[in-house]
């Protein structure tokens, strides 16, 4: 889990699995998630294995989450914005379950 | 928006492509340039603008060698290139097309000439627990602290070589960080086989000096810095819990937070996308495409400057990215071979000043063989979750290299396309085969580079404009 050292700066709310939480204007959806909470972002569909972020430069794949409808997004590649909806991931998709 | 022409487009906003891209368009060349960030930068740069304008403080704490990147963002603002910022290239054809997208909306840019500076990428470090949540690179912390003012809660170990690992972890210091340990894996042996190249580097002492001080303000800190030759596994089941160090003592260390780090390497997607040439680089283990000293590849349209060619570091990166832009510029007919070499002397010379420290650095942090081919238990392919055992039993089964792998195992089939476990797949299949990585080859990178949504792609319309 990660904490910010500047209190300061512009914030927006945005909603990590139906939870409104602050974040500062300018940082990836994966750092608001660390700052948020500690654990995993996501579980892997082949294991079920709990993965977070592993190199918060687009690289890795495992910051995937669902970002305002859209799953799979590398979260540490998007910005975060006001009134965004950030889901974790569980496991493999289900045919049906894309919105 | 349909298909933009322009005479060069650069890929990746760090110092050499926002270097080429200014130099281009200073020879009367229509530059765009297109980075995957919202911020112009790179990952050496990151949000280097925006930390000065909004927590000017950090600069000290991130240091002159960050805060300079300023000018090169300056410039960059200041020039007549038009940026393409939050946009992923996703394919280049040959022809100079290149296609991206914002996330939205596919898109295409077609250009004369390409110059990719899409720079480097940590080596990946396959150890024992190293997928579980709170294990990350020291890279990612430092991005975390650059771009968001993040430090880890609670206790921190790192683990690795090289000259970022240090660093990484002064600056978290600095910023009120836990840093329980520094587990290094540099060990007599590489001093030994580095010490040749200790004369060579007398012209960048400057980094050797740094490296050293970093080395005093740690000790003097009080965090321990030990010796770990024989790697490390991390504890936890669903995240990680701590740091145990292999052998005799098998001393662990707490730590929720575990910053991995064994040197950073070419990122290749793109030009093995491309089909360029690619050489082997035996000191330091990793791929990087063929390149003149102006970054000419082995498709006459497409250059590539910076650590995309090999890791030669951020002030080599920038003079490489003002030779490709004089490279491209002379291409294209704007300026006499005469005029381009003159022009080029002064960052040719700034160049191989930056670059004295590498033999150096190459030699003295080696990878080492338990990263380069670890235990079979151990991940290597993080996507598909296959260990180097089935790697190594695929192999033996006769899988000659990590493309027929593909077959057997899925391995570099996931969401990240091979960037995690290329190397690592090289290195153990050449070990069971008795040949050279060289031999073996690597994963054939097929577009497009990242996922994109076939809603983004429909929506693109790549009809020519009419001139």
């Amino acid at each position: 889990m990660m904490h910010r050292r500047d209190t300061a700066g512009e914030r927006v709310t945005i909603n990590i699995d139906g939870k409104n939480v602050e974040a500062a204007v300018g940082e990836s959806v994966a750092a608001a998630v660390l700052a948020a909470s500690a654990g995993a972002t996501r579980t892997t569909p082949v294991s079920g294995a709990p993965r977070a972020p592993y190199c918060m430069m687009g690289v890795c794949f495992e910051c995937l989450m669902e970002i305002d409808g859209m799953p799979n997004r590398q979260a540490c590649m998007v910005s975060v914005a006001p009134g965004m909806k950030i889901k974790r991931q569980a496991g493999a998709r289900a045919v049906g379950d894309a919105s | 928006m349909s298909q933009q022409t322009c005479d060069v487009v650069v890929i990746g906003a760090g110092p050499a492509g926002i270097r080429a891209a200014v130099t281009a368009a200073n020879e009367s060349l229509s530059v765009t340039l297109i980075d995957e960030q919202a911020e112009a930068g790179g990952q050496i740069y990151r949000a280097v603008a925006r930390v000065t304008r909004t927590r000017p403080a950090d600069l000290t704490l991130l240091g002159p060698e960050y805060a300079a990147g300023g000018d090169i963002v300056s410039d960059l603002d200041a020039s007549n290139v038009s940026v393409l910022h939050g946009h992923t290239v996703w394919q280049i054809s040959p022809d100079g097309t290149v296609w991206c997208s914002d996330g939205a909306k596919a898109s295409s840019v077609k250009a004369r000439f390409v110059i990719m500076a899409s720079g480097a990428q940590e080596r990946p470090v396959p150890v024992p627990g190293w997928t579980l949540p709170g294990v990350m690179t020291a890279g990612a912390a430092q991005i975390l602290l650059k771009s968001a003012a993040m430090v880890p809660d609670g206790p921190v170990a790192l683990y690795g070589s090289g000259p970022l690992l240090l660093l990484v972890a002064d600056q978290l210091l600095s910023a009120g960080a836990d840093i329980r340990v520094i587990a290094e894996t540099t060990t007599f042996k590489d001093y030994l086989s580095a010490a040749p190249y200790l004369l060579g580097a007398l012209p960048a002492s400057k980094y050797l000096k740094k490296g050293l001080a970093l080395r005093r303000h740690l000790k003097a800190a009080g965090v321990p810095i030990i010796k770990a030759p024989n790697g490390v596994s991390i504890e936890g089941s669903e995240r990680a819990t701590g740091l145990r160090i292999n052998g005799r003592s098998g001393q662990t260390f707490e730590a929720e937070t575990i910053l991995l780090h064994q040197g950073v390497v070419p990122n290749t997607q793109a030009s093995r996308q491309l089909r360029l040439d690619h050489e082997w680089h035996a000191a330091q283990r990793y791929w990087y495409p063929t390149t003149d000293r102006f970054g000419a590849t082995s498709l006459s349209n497409v250059f590539i400057a910076g650590d995309g060619a090999g890791i030669f570091g951020a002030e080599a990166a920038a003079a490489a990215g003002t030779l490709a832009g004089l490279g491209v510029a002379h291409a294209a007919g704007k300026l006499s071979a005469t005029a381009r070499d003159q022009k080029a002397g002064p960052f040719i010379a700034q160049h191989k000043k930056a670059a004295a420290i590498r033999p150096l650095l190459d030699h003295l942090f080696p990878p080492p063989a338990h990263i380069l081919a670890p235990d079979d238990e151990t991940i290597v392919c993080r996507c598909e979750e296959i260990t180097a055992g089935q790697v190594r039993a695929a192999a033996k089964l006769g899988a000659p290299g990590p493309n027929q792998l593909k077959a057997f195992l899925r391995a570099g089939m996931g969401p990240c396309q091979g960037r995690m476990c290329g190397l690592s797949v090289v290195e153990i299949m050449a070990r069971v085969h008795g040949k050279s990585p060289a031999e073996i080859g690597a994963y054939r990178i097929r577009p497009p580079l990242k996922p994109l949504s076939l809603a983004e792609l429909a929506a693109m319309d790549d009809t020519p404009t009419s001139a």
